[in-house]
C-alpha cells in the first residue's frame, strides 16, 4: 500500500492479468492515476477550490463465443477489488456476442518503439499539489487589486493535472504514460458587465504562463471597448485568432471518423458511397495533422480504449501512435479507424491522437499583422457554444464571445456586440483568404477536453453572422 | 450548457430480452428514521460510520465553521449498438470520499478514491489547508446561508429494478430487437441505439448534525434511425422517449409506450426524406414538449441560477440577463408564463431527499404571471444575496467533486383546469410550423440568443398538419420569445422531459435534470433554413 491508501498500480495490472488469464482469450488492463488541484475566482475574489486524488481500473476481457471473439469491459475506482473487476468483465463477455472490432492484441514487438514508454511503466504515477499553483495565486492577490481600482472585475479558473496511465496486456505489453497538463483562463468584465474580454492558455507546469501578461493583454483588450459600434447580422470579413480557430479544428478533427464517413452521415461521406479521401477541401494547402511527438504538445504515444467506438477499439490497446496527417496539402488525407476496420476498408489504421495542427507551412503573419491589412472587418476574440446543426455539411452554431472588435483602416476602432454564427469548419478551410503562422492556442470551449492545439489566425471574407446576440 | 431528447403516452409493453432482477425500497420522499441511517446498496456502513467521525471529529479539533463528507459509489452502465450490432458497452463504478470545509472564512474541498478512515482525516487536513493558502490571495469571506440539522435520513427515487443490475446481455439483447424492427423497413438504412444506466449512492454527514443516504436510479435509451437520400445526403429521426428517474421497467414499457415510438419511427423519417425544404421567416409556432424542455432549461433554467446572475461563472458557463436587481421586476414572458424550481417531483432527474450541502429538496416559483420571482441557490449564494436559507440546489457529480449550484428540475406549468390539447393549440394557427422532439442547441453566454432545431417540423395550415419540412431552426431572443407565448396546454399535453448531460463548472460537471413542460403557442418566431445558413 502506498501512502495515499492505494496499492502500487502495477501490482493492480499484474493482479488482473493473474485472475484473468485461466479461463480467458485475452485480457487488457489499463490504470488511470490522476492527481489534480484547482483554484476558481470571480468578482475579484477566489470562490471554489479542490485537489484530489483519483484512480480508475478497467478490465477488458476477452473471449471465444459462437462465430466470433466477444469482449467484456469493467472499469472500478479507488482501491478495487480486483476478482470482482475481472469477474464483471468476463461475464460482460461470456454473455455478449460476437464483438465487431475483433484483432489480435498488440504485441510486444510490435510495441517495441515504446522504449520509453515500457521503462515508464516501473514508475510511481505524477502528482500535483497547490505549490504548482503558487505563482498564480500570488499573482491572484495583485490582479484583485488592480481590478478594484481599474473598475473591473475578474473571474477565472486555474487547473494542474497530472495523468499517469498504465497499461499491461495478456500479449505481453508494458507501457505507461505520464500527461502533465494545466490551463489559466481569466475574464476581465468591465463597465458594470457591459464589455468583457477573455485570455487563455494551456500548460503542463505553469513556468510558461504569466497571470501578469494576461491582465496587459485583457486591459488593452478593455481599453478597446471604450467605443461601442453597434452591427446588424450579416456576412462580415472575419479575422477569426488561433483562439477561434482551435475550436473549430477540434470540431472537424472530432468528425473524422472513417465509418460514419462510410455509412454516408458525415461531412467526409462521399454521395453515392464511400469517403471523400483525396478530395481538395480548399485550394489552399492546408495541413492539420496530428502527433504525439509534437513539439510543445507531446501527448500519449500509443492508444489506450477503455470502450470500443465506431473507430476506436479495445483491442488496439498499446498500439503505437505517429503523425497522422488528417489533411495534406488541402487534400482530405486520412479517416480515424481501428484495425479492424481498416482491415474491412483497405485502408491503414489511424487512432485518436489528443493533439491537432494545423498549418500552411511558410505561412507568416500575426493577428496584428492581419488586424493591421484590414480595411474594413471584424476580430473576434474566441467562440461560444458551439453544437453541430447539420451533419451532413457539419454546419455548426455558436456565438462570439469575450470581444468583438471592429477594424477599419488597418486598426481597432471599437467594439461590436456579439453575434450567433452558423458555419462549417469545412467550409471556412475553403474560403480562407489569409493564413498567419501557427501557434499554441487554447480554444475557450473545447480546450477543457483538447488543449494541445497548435493553429494559425484566418482571415475569412465572408463569415455568416447570422443573427446579434445581446450578450456582454 | 446541456444536452439531448423528449412527447408521451404509456403502456406497458414487455421487453424481449427481459428478465431483470433485483427489487429496490421505492420510497419517494425524505423520512426521519429513529436511527442512524443505513447506507444502501455496497456502501459499507461501517467504514462510513468511522469515516464520518474522523471527518467531522479533525473538522472540530481544526476550528472548521463548517463541515461535510460525502461518500458515494456510482454504478453506471452504457451499452451502444450499431445497425443491431453491439459496437461498444461499459461497466463503470466510482467510488470516492470528499471534504469541504469552511475555516476563517475559507472554503477548501479535497477528495480520493482511497476508501479508509485515515484517508478521511487526511482530507480535512487537506481542505483546511487549502482554504488558508487560497484565502491568501484575498477577496470576500465565504459565509453559508444557515441550515439546520435534520437528523437521520434516508431516501430513494421509486424504480422497480435497478437497471445497473440488469446483465449486459438482457440490456444488448433488447436494443438489438428494437434496432432490427427499424432496420427491417426497407426506409431505413442504419440504426444505432443505445441505453445509459445509473445508480448513485449518496452517503452526507455535516458538523450540525444531518446525516442522510440516498439513492438515485435513472435511465435514458435512444434509437435513431437514417436514411440516405438518393440524391446525396441523409435524414435521421430519433427516439423522443425522456430519460427518466426509473429502474429498468420504464424500457420495458413502464411510463413509455416504446412498440408505438419504433413503429412510428420508419414513416416518419420516410416522409422527413420525402419533405420540401422550409422557407425561412416567421411563423407561428406550437412546440410539443418534447423540444420545449430543452428551451426550458437554457432560456430559463439556467438563466435563473442566482450564481450566474451575480457573476460567478462568468469566465465559464456565463453570466444571465435575468439580474438579480430585476427580481420581482423584470417581464420573463407572457401572463401564462408559470416556472417552477423543484428537487421534488417523482421521476424527476434532479429530484433528491436532501441536497449536497444538507439542506432538504423542495419547490418554489421562478417566474410567476410571466414576472421573475425567485432563483436557484446554494448556501453560499443564499448567504451573500441576502436571500436567507437555500432552496437546495447545491449537488456535486462525483464524490471527488467538490458541490456547486446547480439546476433543479425547472418545470413550465400547463394551463389550469382543461387547458388546451395539443390539437387546439394547432387549430388556432394559420400559417406556421408544429415542432416534435430536441437536436442541436445553442444558446449565448448571458442567456440572451438561442438557436434550436428539432426532429420533425409538421407544417401548419388553416389549423391542420400539413406534412413534414425540414432544414429548420428556429432562433429567438429569450424575453421576446416567452412574450410571444399566447397559450400554454393544458396538463394533458404535459410530459417530463429533461437530459443526464447538463454542464456547468470548472472542472466541468455534469448534471442530470428533469423539465416538465406543456405544449405552447407562440407566435411570430424566425425560422431559418439550415441550409441556406450553410451558404448551399
Amino acid at each position: 500500500m502506498s501512502a495515499d491508501g492505494l496499492a502500487p498500480a502495477q501490482s493492480v495490472v499484474d493482479e488482473a492479468l493473474a485472475a484473468a488469464l485461466p479461463g480467458s482469450d485475452g485480457c487488457v488492463v489499463l490504470v488511470e492515476e490522476t492527481s489534480e488541484v484547482e483554484v476558481r475566482f470571480a468578482n475579484n475574489t477566489t470562490t471554489t477550490n479542490g485537489s484530489r486524488r483519483d484512480r480508475r481500473v478497467t478490465v477488458v476481457s476477452m473471449r471465444e463465443v459462437d462465430g466470433g471473439r466477444a469482449v467484456g469491459v469493467a472499469r472500478r475506482g479507488g482501491d478495487v477489488d480486483v476478482a470482482e473487476l475481472v469477474g464483471a468483465a468476463e461475464l460482460d463477455a461470456a454473455g455478449s456476442p460476437p464483438a465487431d472490432d475483433v484483432s489480435p492484441l498488440v504485441q510486444a514487438s510490435e510495441a517495441a518503439s515504446l522504449s520509453d514508454a515500457a521503462a515508464r511503466f516501473e514508475s510511481s504515477p505524477d502528482h500535483t499539489d497547490l505549490s504548482v499553483l503558487s505563482e498564480v495565486l500570488a499573482g491572484l492577490s495583485g490582479a484583485f487589486s488592480r481590478a478594484r481600482s481599474g473598475d473591473y472585475v475578474i473571474a477565472g479558473f486555474a487547473e494542474s493535472r497530472r495523468t499517469t496511465t498504465y497499461l499491461g496486456t495478456s500479449a505481453g505489453v508494458r507501457l505507461a504514460h505520464a500527461h502533465p497538463e494545466g490551463a489559466l483562463q481569466l475574464v476581465a468584465r468591465g463597465s458594470g458587465g457591459a464589455t468583457s474580454t477573455w485570455a487563455g492558455a494551456g500548460t503542463p507546469d505553469f513556468t510558461d504562463v504569466s497571470i501578469g501578461e494576461m491582465e496587459d493583454r485583457l486591459r488593452s483588450r478593455l481599453a478597446w471597448s471604450a467605443a461601442r459600434l453597434e452591427r446588424p447580422a450579416g456576412r462580415y470579413e472575419v479575422i477569426l485568432p488561433p483562439e477561434a480557430v482551435a475550436d473549430l479544428m477540434v470540431n472537424l478533427a472530432f468528425e473524422a471518423g472513417g465509418r460514419d464517413a462510410e455509412d454516408g452521415k458525415s461531412v467526409f461521406s462521399r454521395p453515392g458511397g464511400g469517403t471523400r479521401v483525396g478530395d481538395v477541401l480548399s485550394a489552399t494547402p492546408f495541413d492539420l495533422r496530428s502527433d504525439p511527438r509534437e513539439p510543445g504538445l507531446e501527448c500519449d504515444p500509443f492508444l489506450t480504449a477503455t470502450s470500443s467506438s465506431a473507430d476506436t477499439s479495445v483491442f488496439d490497446n498499446g498500439l503505437p501512435l505517429g503523425r497522422t496527417d488528417w489533411i495534406a496539402g488541402g487534400r482530405l488525407n486520412r479517416l480515424r479507424y481501428h484495425r479492424a476496420g481498416a482491415a474491412r476498408s483497405g485502408v491503414d489504421p489511424a487512432g485518436f491522437i489528443s493533439n491537432v495542427v494545423l498549418e500552411v507551412p511558410g505561412a507568416t503573419g500575426s493577428v496584428e499583422d492581419m488586424v493591421a491589412r484590414t480595411e474594413r472587418g471584424l476580430l473576434l476574440t474566441c467562440l461560444w457554444y458551439i453544437r453541430e446543426v447539420d451533419p451532413e455539411t457539419l454546419l455548426l452554431t455558436g456565438l462570439t464571445r469575450d470581444g468583438v472588435y471592429v477594424v477599419e483602416d488597418g486598426r481597432v476602432v471599437g467594439a461590436a456586440n456579439n453575434f450567433r454564427f452558423n458555419e462549417s469548419p469545412v467550409d471556412l478551410l475553403a474560403r480562407a483568404t489569409e493564413v498567419g503562422a501557427s501557434v499554441r492556442a487554447f480554444g475557450r470551449e473545447f480546450g477543457e477536453y483538447l488543449n494541445r492545439t497548435r493553429v494559425p489566425p484566418l482571415r475569412i471574407p465572408d463569415f455568416n453572422m447570422s443573427s446579434v446576440s445581446q450578450a456582454s | 450548457m446541456a444536452p439531448q431528447a423528449a412527447a408521451g403516452t404509456a403502456g406497458p409493453s414487455p421487453a424481449p430480452g427481459g428478465a431483470a432482477t433485483a427489487v429496490a425500497p421505492a420510497p419517494s420522499n425524505v423520512q426521519d428514521v429513529p436511527h442512524a441511517a443505513t447506507p444502501p446498496g455496497p456502501l459499507d456502513a461501517g467504514l462510513l460510520a468511522a469515516a464520518r467521525d474522523a471527518v467531522l471529529g479533525e473538522a472540530g479539533r481544526l476550528g472548521c465553521a463548517h463541515a461535510e463528507l460525502r461518500a458515494e459509489r456510482i454504478r453506471s452502465q452504457q451499452a451502444r449498438l450499431r445497425d443491431g450490432r453491439l459496437e461498444g458497452a461499459a461497466d463503470d463504478t466510482e467510488v470516492g470520499l470528499g471534504v469541504r470545509v469552511v475555516v476563517d472564512g475559507a472554503m477548501g474541498f479535497a477528495a480520493t478514491v482511497a476508501m479508509t478512515t485515515d484517508e478521511a482525516a487526511a482530507l480535512v487536513r487537506k481542505a483546511v489547508d487549502a482554504a488558508r493558502v487560497i484565502a491568501r490571495a484575498g477577496g470576500v469571506p465565504v459565509e453559508l446561508a444557515d441550515e439546520p440539522g435534520h437528523g437521520a435520513l434516508t431516501w430513494a427515487s421509486p424504480y422497480r429494478i435497478d437497471p445497473v443490475d440488469v446483465p449486459l446481455s438482457d440490456k444488448v439483447g433488447l436494443l438489438a430487437d428494437w434496432s432490427g424492427r427499424l432496420l427491417s423497413d426497407d426506409g431505413v438504412d442504419h440504426v444505432t441505439a443505445e441505453v445509459l444506466a445509473v445508480t448513485e449512492d449518496t452517503f452526507y454527514a455535516d458538523l450540525s448534525g444531518t446525516e442522510a443516504t440516498q439513492r438515485r436510479v435513472r435511465v435514458h435509451p435512444v434509437v435513431e434511425a437514417l436514411a440516405l437520400d438518393p440524391d446525396g445526403g441523409f435524414e435521421t429521426m430519433r427516439t423522443v422517449a425522456p430519460p427518466v428517474g426509473r429502474g429498468w421497467e420504464y424500457l420495458e414499457g413502464d411510463g413509455w409506450d416504446w412498440d408505438a415510438e419504433l413503429v412510428e419511427l420508419p414513416g416518419l423519417l420516410a416522409a422527413k426524406v420525402r419533405a420540401p425544404s422550409v422557407d425561412a421567416g416567421d411563423y407561428d409556432l406550437v412546440i410539443d414538449p418534447t423540444n420545449l424542455w430543452l428551451t426550458v432549461h437554457e432560456s430559463i433554467g439556467h438563466a435563473t441560477e442566482l450564481d450566474r446572475a451575480l457573476g460567478y461563472e462568468a469566465a465559464y458557463a456565463g453570466t444571465s440577463f435575468a439580474t438579480f436587481d430585476q427580481l420581482g421586476s423584470l417581464q420573463y414572458g407572457s401572463g401564462v408564463l408559470h416556472v417552477t424550481g423543484d428537487r421534488t417531483t417523482a421521476h424527476g432527474l434532479a429530484t433528491v431527499g436532501i441536497d449536497d450541502e444538507g439542506v432538504p429538496g423542495q419547490s418554489f416559483d421562478l417566474v410567476r404571471d410571466g414576472v421573475l420571482v425567485g432563483y436557484q441557490l446554494d448556501r453560499s449564494i443564499a448567504a451573500s444575496s441576502g436571500l436567507g436559507a437555500s432552496n437546495g440546489c447545491a449537488f456535486a457529480d462525483s464524490p471527488l467533486h467538490v458541490p456547486i449550484q446547480r439546476m433543479a428540475n425547472v418545470s413550465l406549468q400547463p394551463a389550469d383546469g382543461d387547458g388546451p390539447t395539443t390539437d387546439e393549440l394547432i387549430g388556432g394557427v394559420d400559417h406556421g410550423l408544429y415542432i416534435v422532439g430536441d437536436k442541436s442547441w445553442s444558446i449565448d453566454m448571458q442567456r440572451y440568443n438561442f438557436q434550436f432545431t428539432g426532429q420533425r417540423f409538421f407544417r401548419i395550415e388553416h389549423g391542420r398538419l400539413a406534412g413534414q419540412v425540414r432544414d429548420v431552426a428556429y432562433q429567438a431572443t429569450t424575453t421576446d420569445f416567452w412574450g410571444a407565448m399566447e397559450a400554454v396546454g393544458g396538463r394533458s399535453t404535459y410530459l417530463l422531459g429533461g437530459a443526464f448531460n447538463c454542464g456547468k463548472g470548472q472542472p466541468g460537471q455534469v448534471a442530470p435534470v428533469s423539465h416538465g413542460c406543456p405544449a405552447v403557442l407562440v407566435r411570430g418566431i424566425r425560422i431559418l433554413n439550415t441550409r441556406q445558413e450553410s451558404g448551399r
